[in-house]
C-alpha cells in the first residue's frame, strides 16, 4: 500500500515502541541484577546502574548449579527432541501425503487429535510407560491369561522390564511425536507440485530416492524453521524432565534453575539467580540467531 | 525399437469412465500426436502409457511386452511435463542427469552423456544454473533434455508447449520436430493445440470423449474428418456445420431458400444430415447469384495474408475464407457457393461420416 498518513505512522511507532520497551524491560532488569552484589541487589528500588559483579555471579551460579553438565545435557536433550520431532513429522506426514493405505485417514485423524492432548494431560500414563516400556505388553498378556498358563504350565514367570526413567531416550522419546511438525510438514509436501513426484518415478526413483533426492532438500528452510521453534520448546521443558530424572546426572538445566532461586528463608541472592537464568537462557538465544539467518535465506531464495 | 500396441484399453475412476476401449498400434519410430479438447481422455492415455496411472482394463505393450504391472522405469519411456517439473534445487547439469544417477551410471559417464544432451539441446552454457534462473524455453529444453539423456524407446509429451508464449512455441515445434528426425524414437505427444497437432504429426489420433474419432495423417484427418465431431475441431477457423434434410435429387436442403448441391448418390433422399464446408472451400459471390445461399456479413477478420468473413444465415454462422482484400462491411448482402465436391457430409443420427466414391479424388488433390 503507498500511503502518506505522517500522523498514522507516528502512533503506529510510538504503540510499538512502547510494545518493545515492555517486552525488553525484564530482560534489561535480568541483565543489571545479575551485575550487582547481593547487597546491592535486595535495595528496593534496586539501582538500575550496572554494578561489578557480574563474572563473579556467573561463576557462582555455574559451580552451584553444576550448570556446565546441566547445560550439557539440555543440549542434548534439546538437539535430540528438535531433530526427532524434525524427522518424525517429515516421514509422517510423508507417509500420509504420498501414500495411498487403508487407514490413511484414520491416523491422519489419530495424529490430528493428539493437538488436543498435550503430555501435561497424559503424563501419568506416559510416566508408567516410561518406567516400563514393555508394561502394555505385560498388561496384553496378563488381560488375555498368558501370563496365568505360562506360569501354570511350564512354572515360567513372565515379567517384562525396560525402563527408561533417568537415561537420555527416557527424556526424549516421550516429547519427539509431534502433530504440529507433521501438520507444517503435510501443508509443505501439498505445495509441492504433484509432477515431480511423477517426474522423479519416471526417472526410475523409488519413494525413499524422492524423498531424500527431493523432499528433503526441498524442505530444507521447512526444516530449520521446524527445529528452531522445536529446539527452543524443548530446552523450556520443565514437567516432563523434572519428572523422568531424579539422578542429577540426567539434569536439564531449566529443571535446575529451581536449586539457585532462594528460598522463602534462606540469603536472598537473587543476583546468582538471575546470572544463572541468563546463562541457561544463553543457548536457545544462540539457536535462534543461528538459525534466522538460514531461515531467512531460505524464505528469500526463489528456489519454488 | 519403441512399438506400442494399445489394446481395448479403458480408464475409469470408480464409475467415471474417462477412456472408453481405445486401440491402437503405434510403429517403432513414429511421431503420433493425439489432439483432443481438454478432458477427452488425451492426457489419462499417456499417462497410462507412461505407467502413471493404471490401466483398469486391456492391455498396453511396448515392444510386444505387456507392460501392466511394469513400473514407470521399467517401460523404457520418458516424458516431458506440461510444467516441465523440473527439480527446483537441482542445477540444469543435475536436473538432466538425475535419471542416470538414480540408474547408477557412474559419475564419469553420467558428465559426458549430460554434456552430450546439453549440447543437443543447446543448454551447455547453462548446466551449472538453477532452473528458476532459466526462461521458459530453456526449461523447456531442461524438460526435454531430461527426457533425451535416458536413450528411451519411446517419447511422451503431455502438452508440453502450452505453457510458451507463441513464439517460442513454433521455435520450439521445429525443434521437437528435428530432434525426433535425430533420435528416430517413437514420439506421443498429447495436445489440444490444432495446429501443434498437424505440423508435428506423422500420424494424428483425434480423441473425444474418451473415445478414438479418427486415425490418420494430418492431410487425412483435415481433407476427410471421418466424424462430425472431427470436422468440427481440426481446421481453424472451423468447419461450417449446417444441419439439414437430402431430397430425392441430390440436394441438401437447409432451409426453404438455401439448397445445396450434393455429389450425385452420396446420401439417400431423406436423411437427415449434417452437411459440412471448410471456410476455404467456400466462395463468396454477389447476393442472389444462381444456387448461391442467401447471407448478410456479420462482421470480417483480417489476418494479414487472407480475411475471414463471417456470415450469418438467420441465425447460423458462416465463414468464408478469402484471399483478396474487400470492401464488405457488416450488414452487406452476399452469396456463398459451395461446389459438391467440396462437401462433407454427416450423419445428423451418429455423426459419422457419409461417404460416396465421389467426393474422395478430388479432396485427396487439395
Amino acid at each position: 500500500m503507498v500511503e502518506r498518513t505522517p500522523i498514522f505512522n507516528a502512533i503506529c511507532h510510538l504503540i510499538l515502541f512502547v510494545g518493545l520497551l515492555t517486552a525488553l524491560l525484564p530482560f534489561a532488569v535480568v541483565i543489571i541484577a545479575a551485575t550487582h552484589d547481593i547487597k546491592t541487589v535486595n535495595i528496593v528500588p534496586m539501582p538500575l546502574m550496572p554494578g561489578h559483579d557480574f563474572m563473579a555471579n556467573i561463576h557462582e551460579a555455574w559451580v552451584r548449579a553444576d550448570l556446565g553438565r546441566k547445560l550439557f545435557n539440555s543440549v542434548i536433550f534439546a538437539t535430540a527432541v528438535a531433530c526427532g520431532k524434525v524427522i518424525l513429522s517429515a516421514m509422517a506426514a510423508f507417509s500420509i501425503v504420498y501414500f495411498r493405505f487403508p487407514g490413511r485417514s484414520l491416523i491422519f485423524w489419530a495424529i490430528f487429535v493428539t493437538l488436543m492432548l498435550p503430555l501435561e494431560v497424559r503424563i501419568v500414563p506416559t510416566y508408567a510407560v516410561a518406567a516400563n516400556v514393555l508394561a502394555p505388553f505385560q498388561a496384553l498378556l496378563d488381560v488375555t491369561g498368558v501370563t496365568w498358563l505360562a506360569a501354570h504350565l511350564a512354572g515360567l514367570q513372565i515379567k517384562l522390564q525396560w525402563g527408561l526413567l533417568n537415561s537420555y531416550p527416557g527424556l526424549v522419546l516421550p516429547l519427539v511425536a509431534t502433530a504440529t511438525g507433521t501438520f507444517l510438514y503435510r501443508q509443505f509436501y501439498l505445495t509441492v507440485p504433484e509432477e515431480l513426484a511423477e517426474a522423479s518415478k519416471m526417472d526410475g526413483s523409488g519413494p525413499l530416492r524422492f524423498f531424500w533426492d527431493v523432499l528433503i532438500p526441498l524442505s530444507r528452510s521447512n526444516m530449520i524453521a521446524l527445529f528452531t521453534i522445536m529446539f527452543v520448546w524443548a530446552w523450556n521443558q520443565y514437567l516432563w524432565p523434572l519428572l523422568v530424572t531424579t539422578d542429577p546426572n540426567f539434569g536439564i538445566a531449566v529443571t535446575e534453575l529451581r536449586s539457585l532461586i532462594p528460598s522463602e528463608f534462606g540469603l536472598p541472592d537473587w543476583n546468582v539467580a538471575m546470572a544463572g537464568t541468563l546463562l541457561i537462557m544463553t543457548p536457545p538465544l544462540i539457536v535462534v540467531i543461528l538459525m534466522q539467518r538460514w531461515f531467512v535465506r531460505g524464505l528469500i531464495s526463489t528456489e519454488k | 525399437m519403441g512399438s506400442i500396441a494399445i489394446r481395448n484399453v479403458r480408464k475409469a475412476y470408480g464409475k467415471n469412465a474417462v477412456v472408453h476401449g481405445v486401440d491402437l498400434e503405434i510403429a517403432s519410430g513414429e511421431f503420433i500426436v493425439v489432439l483432443g479438447p481438454s478432458g477427452c481422455g488425451k492426457s489419462t492415455l499417456l499417462r497410462m502409457i507412461a505407467g502413471l496411472e493404471e490401466i483398469s482394463s486391456g492391455e498396453i505393450a511396448i515392444d510386444g511386452r505387456v507392460v501392466n504391472k511394469l513400473e514407470p522405469r521399467e517401460r523404457g519411456c520418458a516424458m516431458v511435463f506440461q510444467n516441465y517439473a523440473l527439480y527446483p534445487h537441482m542445477s540444469v547439469g543435475e536436473n538432466i542427469g538425475y535419471a542416470l544417477k538414480v540408474a547408477g551410471v557412474p559419475k564419469a559417464e553420467r558428465l559426458r552423456r549430460v554434456a552430450e544432451t546439453a549440447k543437443i539441446v543447446g543448454l551447455e552454457a547453462f548446466l551449472d544454473r538453477k532452473p528458476a534462473a532459466l526462461s521458459g524455453g530453456q526449461r523447456q529444453r531442461v524438460a526435454m533434455g531430461r527426457a533425451i539423456v535416458r536413450e528411451p524407446g519411446v517419447f511422451l509429451f503431455d502438452e508440453p508447449l502450452s505453457n510458451l508464449d507463441a513464439k517460442l512455441r513454433v521455435a520450439m515445434r521445429a525443434e521437437i520436430r528435428r530432434l525426433h528426425r535425430r533420435l528416430g524414437a517413437t514420439s506421443v505427444f498429447v495436445t489440444h493445440d490444432q495446429i501443434e497437432a498437424m505440423t508435428l504429426a506423422d500420424r494424428l489420433i483425434v480423441m473425444n470423449g474418451g473415445r478414438v474419432e479418427q486415425v490418420g495423417t494430418p492431410a487425412e484427418v483435415y481433407n476427410r474428418p471421418a466424424t462430425r465431431f472431427v470436422a468440427g475441431f481440426v481446421g481453424s477457423p472451423a468447419m461450417n456445420l449446417m444441419e439439414g434434410v437430402v431430397d430425392a435429387h441430390d440436394v441438401f436442403i437447409y432451409d426453404q431458400t438455401r439448397r445445396v448441391a450434393l455429389p450425385p448418390s452420396l446420401a439417400p433422399a431423406g436423411a437427415r444430415v449434417a452437411l459440412g464446408v471448410r471456410a476455404e472451400a467456400a466462395r463468396l459471390v454477389p447476393a442472389g447469384t444462381e444456387g448461391s445461399l442467401d447471407a448478410v456479413v456479420d462482421f470480417v477478420e483480417e489476418l494479414g495474408a487472407g480475411r475471414v468473413v463471417h456470415t450469418d444465415l438467420d441465425g447460423l454462422s458462416f465463414a468464408v475464407a478469402i484471399a483478396e482484400t474487400t470492401t464488405l462491411k457488416a450488414g452487406d448482402a452476399v452469396g456463398i457457393r459451395i461446389a459438391p465436391q467440396d462437401v462433407h457430409l454427416y450423419s445428423a443420427e451418429s455423426g459419422l461420416r457419409i461417404d460416396g466414391k465421389a467426393a474422395a479424388p478430388a479432396m485427396a488433390a487439395n
